[in-house]
C-alpha cells in the first residue's frame, strides 16, 4: 500500500457501516487519520435491539457498538453531534452545519437511511407521534410509554420493525393495534405463509393486528391521538409509532454529482463514480454477484460487509463484495433468520420439524434453484440454507418437506 | 474479576480483565481480531465463534440448542465451539483461555 501516514480518511455517519468501516481500515493497515462525523450526538449503538430488547430490559451503555476505549485504542476520532452538509469533490473536502470544513484523501459515505413520513392529514403535529429509528426515538417511546397510565399504542405499518416494536411494547403492558395498509403484514418481505405465522403469534399474544387498513388522519383530542382510517374506523392512541419503511440518506451524495439510483450507485468494490469516494451500508445500490442484480439493503450484515470492503480497497487489496445476504428479527420468544434473497421465487416449500412445535422453515425458489429460507426457531434451516445457496446446490424437494429426514447437509441431494 | 486469554489465530495472546458482560463484548471492547459480534450478541450471525481451550470446557458449561445449531454445520467447528456472545463473564470463567476460530 502507498504511503498512508499523511492522509485522511473522512466517514460520513458513524453507525452499523462507519464504525465497523473505520475500524476495519486501521487493521487493513492504514496509518493516516481516521475520522467519523454523525450527527447523533450517542456514541454509536447497536440499531437492532432499539425495537427489540431495548425497549424490555435493555440500556444503551450495553448496546454500544464498541466502547469509548476502543476508538482511542484504534486512533479512530469521533466527531459526533456534527451534521455534514456538502461534499466538495473538487477541494476533496466536506462542510459542517458549523460552518467548518474537513479535507479528506478518501471519503466514506455510510449515511443510512431515515424513517419515511407518510404524508397523513395531522402527522406534522408531533405530539405523541414517534418514528423508530434512533436511540432518541426509543428512548421517548419507552419514556412515553411509561408515563402512559392506558398505554394504548397504535403502530402504523406492519413490516419487521412495526411487529418488533409491537412485541416489545406489548411486554410492556401496552394495548397495542398495528394498521397495516396492504393486505398482509411483511407484505413486502415474505411469503403469505410467514405472515399469516406472525399475525396469529400478535393475536394470541394480545396485539390487534388490522390489515387493509390506510390511514388517512390524525386528530388530537384532549391528551391523546385520533387514527383515523379510510373505512372510516378510528383507533385512539396514547402514542403512535411510524414503521412504514424507509427514505435513504443520497442527498449529499446527489449534490455532489455522485450517480443515485435507488440509493448511492457503487461498484463491486464499493466504489462511487468518483475513485476518491466510497459508500456503504443502507444507503448503497449495489451489484450482488450471487443473484446477478443490483439491489439495495437494509441490514447489518451488508452494512458491516461492505465496509470490510471499502477498507481492504482503500488500502490497496481489492476484493470484490459477493456475500449473501442474512438477517434476523427476534418477536416474544421467536427467532427469524433469513438468508438470501426471495425476490423473483415461483415456489414456497414449508418444512414443519417434527419435534418443535414452533420450529419450521420457509424455502423459496425459482425453478429448481434455491433463492432464500427463513427459518423460525431453526437455526439449523437457517445455516444450511445458507450453506445451500452459496453452493448453488439442488435441492431433491420431496426430501426436504420430508421432517422424518434430519437436517443435515447431505440428507437432500 | 475474571482473567480471560484469548489467542487469536496469528497467534497473538490478550489476557484481559472483565466483571460482567458477555465474553463476546469484553473480545470486541479489547480489539481481539476474529471477533466482530456483528449481530450485537444475539445468536444470529456466528461472528463471535470460539474454540475453548479443552481443559476449561467444565467452566464454560453447555450450549443452548440454539447455539450449537447455529454452529453445527460450521467449517470451523469442533467439539470445543462455542459463540462467545453466549458465554457470560463471571468469577466462574477465570483463567479460562478462548482460541478465536476465525
Ligand atoms: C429499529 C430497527 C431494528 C432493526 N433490526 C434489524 C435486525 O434485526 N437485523 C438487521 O440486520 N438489521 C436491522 N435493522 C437495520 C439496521 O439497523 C441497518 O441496516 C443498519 O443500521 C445500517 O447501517 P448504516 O451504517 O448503513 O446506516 P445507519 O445505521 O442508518 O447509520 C447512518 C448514520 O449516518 C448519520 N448521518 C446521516 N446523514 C448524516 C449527515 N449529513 N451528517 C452526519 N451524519 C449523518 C446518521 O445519523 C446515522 O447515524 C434495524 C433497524 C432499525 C431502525
Ligand atoms: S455475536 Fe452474533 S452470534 Fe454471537
Amino acid at each position: 500500500m502507498a504511503d498512508t501516514k499523511n492522509k485522511t480518511c473522512v466517514v460520513i455517519g458513524a453507525s452499523h457501516g462507519g464504525v465497523n468501516f473505520a475500524s476495519y481500515l486501521r487493521r487493513e493497515g492504514w496509518e493516516g487519520q481516521i475520522i467519523l462525523f454523525d450527527k447523533d450526538p450517542m456514541i454509536p449503538y447497536h440499531r437492532p435491539p432499539l425495537s427489540k430488547a431495548y425497549l424490555t430490559e435493555g440500556d444503551l451503555e450495553g448496546n454500544l457498538l464498541k466502547p469509548k476505549e476502543s476508538y482511542e485504542h484504534d486512533n479512530i476520532t469521533l466527531k459526533l453531534g456534527q451534521t455534514v452538509t456538502s461534499i466538495n469533490r473538487a477541494d476533496k473536502t466536506i462542510s459542517l452545519q458549523d460552518g467548518s470544513a474537513q479535507a479528506f484523501d478518501k471519503l466514506v459515505i455510510s449515511t443510512g437511511a431515515r424513517p419515511f413520513i407518510p404524508p397523513i392529514k395531522g402527522i406534522e403535529d408531533p405530539k405523541g407521534i414517534f418514528a423508530m429509528r434512533t436511540g432518541e426515538d426509543a428512548i421517548n417511546i419507552k419514556n412515553a410509554v411509561d408515563a402512559s397510565k392506558t398505554k394504548r399504542v397504535v403502530i402504523i405499518g406492519g413490516g419487521y420493525i412495526g411487529l418488533e416494536t409491537a412485541a416489545s411494547l406489548n411486554k410492556l403492558g401496552a394495548k397495542v393495534v398495528v394498521l397495516e395498509r396492504e393486505e398482509h403484514v411483511l407484505a413486502r418481505v415474505t411469503a403469505p405463509v410467514m405472515s399469516d405465522f406472525f399475525t396469529d403469534l400478535h393475536q394470541e399474544k394480545g396485539v390487534k393486528v388490522l390489515t387493509n387498513k390506510n390511514v388517512v388522519s390524525i386528530s388530537k383530542k384532549n391528551g391523546y391521538n385520533q387514527v383515523v382510517c379510510d373505512d372510516g374506523m378510528c383507533y385512539d392512541a396514547d402514542l403512535i409509532v411510524i414503521g412504514v419503511g424507509i427514505r435513504v440518506n443520497t442527498e449529499l451524495a446527489k449534490n455532489a454529482g455522485l450517480d443515485i439510483e435507488n440509493g448511492i450507485k457503487v461498484n463491486l468494490f464499493t466504489q462511487t463514480n468518483d475513485e476518491n469516494i466510497y459508500a456503504i451500508g443502507d444507503c448503497t445500490y449495489h451489484y450482488n454477484s450471487h443473484y446477478q442484480r443490483y439491489v439495495r439493503l437494509e441490514s447489518v450484515q451488508n452494512a458491516v460487509d461492505q465496509g470490510k470492503i471499502a477498507a481492504a480497497s482503500i488500502c490497496g487489496k481489492e476484493q470484490e463484495y459477493n456475500a449473501i445476504p442474512w438477517f434476523w428479527s427476534d418477536q416474544y420468544d421467536i427467532k427469524l433468520q433469513m438468508v438470501g434473497l426471495s425476490w423473483g421465487y415461483n415456489e414456497v416449500l414449508v418444512r414443519k420439524e417434527e419435534v418443535e412445535q414452533t420450529s419450521f422453515s420457509v424455502w423459496y425458489f425459482k425453478d429448481e434453484e434455491l433463492l432464500a429460507v427463513d427459518a423460525v426457531n431453526n437455526a439449523k434451516a437457517y445455516v444450511l440454507g445458507a450453506r445451500f445457496i452459496k453452493g448453488k446446490q439442488k435441492i431433491n424437494k420431496t426430501k426436504l418437506v420430508d421432517s422424518s429426514i434430519p437436517m443435515k447437509p447431505t440428507s437432500f441431494l | 474479576m475474571a482473567k480471560i486469554t484469548f489467542i487469536t489465530s496469528d497467534n497473538e495472546t490478550i489476557t484481559v480483565e472483565g466483571n460482567s458482560g458477555s465474553v463476546m463484548e469484553l473480545a470486541v471492547k479489547n480489539n481481539v481480531k476474529g471477533i466482530d459480534g456483528d449481530c450485537g450478541g444475539v445468536c444470529s450471525c456466528a461472528t463471535c465463534h470460539v474454540h475453548v481451550e479443552p481443559e476449561f470446557t467444565s467452566k464454560t458449561g453447555e450450549a443452548s440448542e440454539l447455539e450449537s445449531d447455529m454452529l453445527e454445520f460450521d467449517d470451523l467447528t469442533n467439539e470445543y465451539s462455542r459463540l462467545s456472545c453466549q458465554l457470560q463473564v463471571s468469577d466462574d470463567l477465570d483463567g479460562v483461555v478462548f482460541k478465536v476460530a476465525k
